[in-house]
């Protein structure tokens, strides 16, 4: 009796951690998860104010005349972001319930491609099949992304005696980061910063220890712009350099800020005042880590190319000589069609996306989550690519 | 108590719920004005239970479908990019999994070393030390901590435990260095798979006690008091008795410890700064187990993709490995089949 009475114990136990484990997330929303029921339920009634509402074009619906059940889903890195925008746009709408599943980017975009959702997020770009198989879903010209959350990824410098950012190019950062220079006061480090009085204390590395979309963008800044990093882009970390490692954006920030000398990368909303920023070099410049600087690399990069006529999705320029850009950026796109099959979902595309890209919604989202909001310029080109959504 | 009653309880169910039935007795006839209604009731808890008994393998034989169902697209699949170069690749999944079970074995036989002697020392202690007040408050503090969720254990270890235990790991390393397990350059933060035994081990505590507890009061009188009669001193009478009763309870006790341990997810994903296997147990980034490399990767992996598949292909092999365990346990045990606690 006593053993099976263990055993539920034992099973309990291992249900809420397999929930908790669900809760866990990417990139460190950790415990805003609650906010959905929120922003569902706010949903309704309010519906007067949307007269206020309306962002730079007149042709596309406004929120007020949006009513009905909308779905969305994919990555959870712009999952604070998005709760907030959805929580403000039901309020401005005529009745409209959003609701927005982080259940990771593919998941979203097959979702998204099923017709699950009518618009997903994702941290990467549709590849070629799937944007096919969207010519099908969203009529002939397929489906578009939106370059709508641009998040600095900032490098987190915890040192004792060292309160300045550090400047640092790429060839120094992949070093680091692969394990061989393994002191502060390295020459390789100190040549960068003549005016810093370097401590020879030991550099921890910590980095993610789950699948991460921060993981996958910084390796591949690091695989584009350093000579001295050996990997290929990707959201795990090589087995070869790993170093101390925990879950989640939480976990390597409450690691880092705890051990002096620790050096990690993150969302730069989530850095806090335990450490200095590294400025990385580009083209001869040390450039701090800054919501301009994060929009400008987007506007130095280059179309992806392939997709819909009005497409968005950037090959974002790791390795440019621009200077006063940052290139260590992650973008999580928002993927909606260019056809949909009713008036209702089009006109409810085309009111939502442009409040994504408003001014308002990029500011908020940077208040909320430390993004960079989008520049005057790309708000121009989405707004002109929402308006090619229409119904089939 | 009416004779065809008993009878008829006694011919669909097992005496335990028998006696059941017996001790409701009142309700039963207050209902049953014939024996018509009484045996409609019966008939109808053992439906019931049959239906529980078989639900559970249902779901147990859905589990294990779901498994091998899933886990086959990481043996067998298309060279990457390729449509149609499908092909098995065992050797590749080996590679992936190995190092992954080691770490497993490796945490959990750490867990199990620190905790079966404290828990079987703790539990002589309740039955046969102490004063029967403080027995009982020891025991429940005991059962206590099987209650805590793993992940105030995970971030009890994580933020306290950890840091505590560098000292220790430096001077391992630096005095035992020679001893491979001691090698290499010692983690600044603890965060080591030696550290996720240690906070393993305070979690299958309870449970190793519970089971010893129980056993050990279960000891014949008669053969204490023999003991104690020819002059053994207690701790004789303990090994002369009581351990050899106990025998089988002792391990089954530790084998559901070990199917805890080597299941527990949340508390290893905190402790643990994983990484590839190695043979140091106090090096930074090293080792993995099955259940945190899952957790760690399994959101973001994409449905249908191979290393979603390979991530539910290591899920069988620790279901394997568990459903091993649990066997093992069964059959020891049922070589002491009169003294257990399990049965």
């Amino acid at each position: 009796m006593k053993v099976a009475s263990f055993g539920r114990a034992a099973a309990i136990l291992s249900v809420a951690s397999l929930a908790l484990v669900a809760c866990g997330g990417d990139n460190g929303n950790d415990g805003e998860d609650t906010t959905t029921d929120e922003a569902t339920t706010e949903a309704t009634d309010n519906g007067t104010e949307g007269g206020a509402e309306e962002e730079a074009s007149g042709d596309l619906p406004s929120a007020a005349d949006i009513s009905g059940n909308f779905y969305g889903g994919g990555a959870s890195s712009h999952e604070t972001a998005m709760l907030e925008w959805i929580s403000e746009f039901e309020g401005q709408s005529g009745g409209a319930a959003v609701e927005y599943a982080s259940v990771g980017s593919g998941n979203g975009r097959s979702g998204f491609l099923s017709g699950e959702y009518q618009f997903a997020g994702s941290d990467a770009a549709m590849d070629e099949g799937e944007y096919e198989d969207s010519t099908n879903q969203c009529g002939p010209d397929g489906a578009f992304h939106l370059p709508t959350y641009i998040a600095p990824i900032g490098v987190a410098i915890n040192l004792e005696g060292v309160d300045e950012n550090v400047n640092l190019d790429a060839d120094t950062l992949g070093s680091i980061f692969s394990g061989e220079i393994t002191s502060w006061d390295d020459e390789a480090i100190a040549e960068h910063n003549p005016d810093l009085d370097l401590p020879s204390t030991n550099i921890t590395v910590v980095h993610r220890q789950d699948t991460s979309g921060t993981t996958e963008n910084f390796t591949e800044y690091l695989a584009a712009a350093s000579s001295t990093w050996e990997w290929d882009a990707d959201g795990e970390w090589p087995s070869e350099a790993t170093a101390e490692s925990a879950e989640g954006t939480g976990g390597v920030i409450g690691l880092a800020s705890e051990i002096d000398g620790a050096i990690t990368y993150a969302d730069a909303g989530r850095i806090d005042d335990n450490f200095v920023t590294v400025n990385v070099e580009v083209g001869g410049d040390y450039t701090e880590i800054s919501s301009e600087a994060a929009a400008a690399v987007v506007s130095a990069s280059e179309p992806a190319g392939g997709g819909a006529p009005n497409d968005m999705a950037f090959e974002i320029a790791r390795d440019t000589e621009e200077a006063g850009t940052y290139p260590i950026i992650q973008i999580a796109y928002t993927i909606w069609c260019n056809e949909y099959p009713s008036q209702d979902d089009a006109d409810f595309a085309q009111a939502f996306a442009a409040y994504i890209v408003s001014e308002e919604a990029q500011q908020l989202a940077a208040d909320v989550a430390g993004s960079a909001p989008i520049s005057e310029e790309l708000r121009e080109e989405a707004l002109e690519a929402i308006g090619q959504i229409s119904a089939g | 108590m009416s004779s065809d009653e008993s009878q008829s309880s006694g011919q669909t169910l097992q005496t335990r719920s028998g006696r059941r039935t017996r001790s409701s007795e009142a309700t039963g006839n207050s209902l049953a004005s014939g024996d018509r209604a009484g045996a409609g009731l019966d008939r109808g808890f053992a439906g019931l239970a049959r239906f529980a008994g078989i639900g559970i393998l249902i779901i147990l034989a859905f589990v294990a479908f779901f498994l091998v169902y899933n886990s086959w697209g990481a043996i067998y699949h298309d060279q990457d990019g390729q449509a149609d170069s499908a092909s098995f690749h065992i050797g590749e999944f080996i590679s992936h999994a190995w190092p992954l079970v080691i770490g497993t074995l490796i945490v959990s036989v750490i867990a199990l070393l620190i905790a079966a002697p404290v828990a079987i020392g703790v539990a002589l202690y309740i039955s046969h030390y102490a004063p029967p007040r403080a027995s009982r408050s020891i025991g429940y503090v005991i059962d206590l901590l099987a209650a805590i969720p793993s992940v105030v254990y995970g971030a009890w270890g994580m933020t306290f435990l950890a840091p505590q235990l560098v000292p220790l790991y430096n001077w391992l390393n630096e005095y035992l260095g020679w001893i491979p397990i001691f090698g290499g350059s010692p983690s600044p933060t603890g965060r080591t798979i030696i550290t996720a035994g240690v906070v393993l081990s305070v979690m299958v505590l309870p449970i190793i006690t519970s089971v010893c507890r129980e056993i050990f009061i279960q000891t014949p009188k008669l053969h204490e008091e023999a003991a104690l009669a020819l002059g053994a001193t207690r701790w004789e009478m303990i090994t002369m008795t009581v351990l050899p009763f106990a025998r089988g309870g002792i391990i089954s006790g530790i084998m559901l410890g070990l199917g805890r341990a080597l299941g527990e997810t949340m508390a290893v994903v905190l402790v643990l700064s994983s990484g590839p296997i190695a043979w140091s147990i106090i090096q930074s980034g090293r080792h993995d187990t099955i259940p945190s490399n899952i957790a760690s990767n399994f959101p973001e992996s994409r449905e249908g993709s191979v290393h979603w598949h390979e991530l539910i292909a290591i899920g069988l092999v620790l279901f394997v490995i568990t459903l091993l365990v649990n066997m093992l346990a069964r059959w020891i045990v049922s070589r002491h089949k009169e003294f257990s606690g399990a049965n």
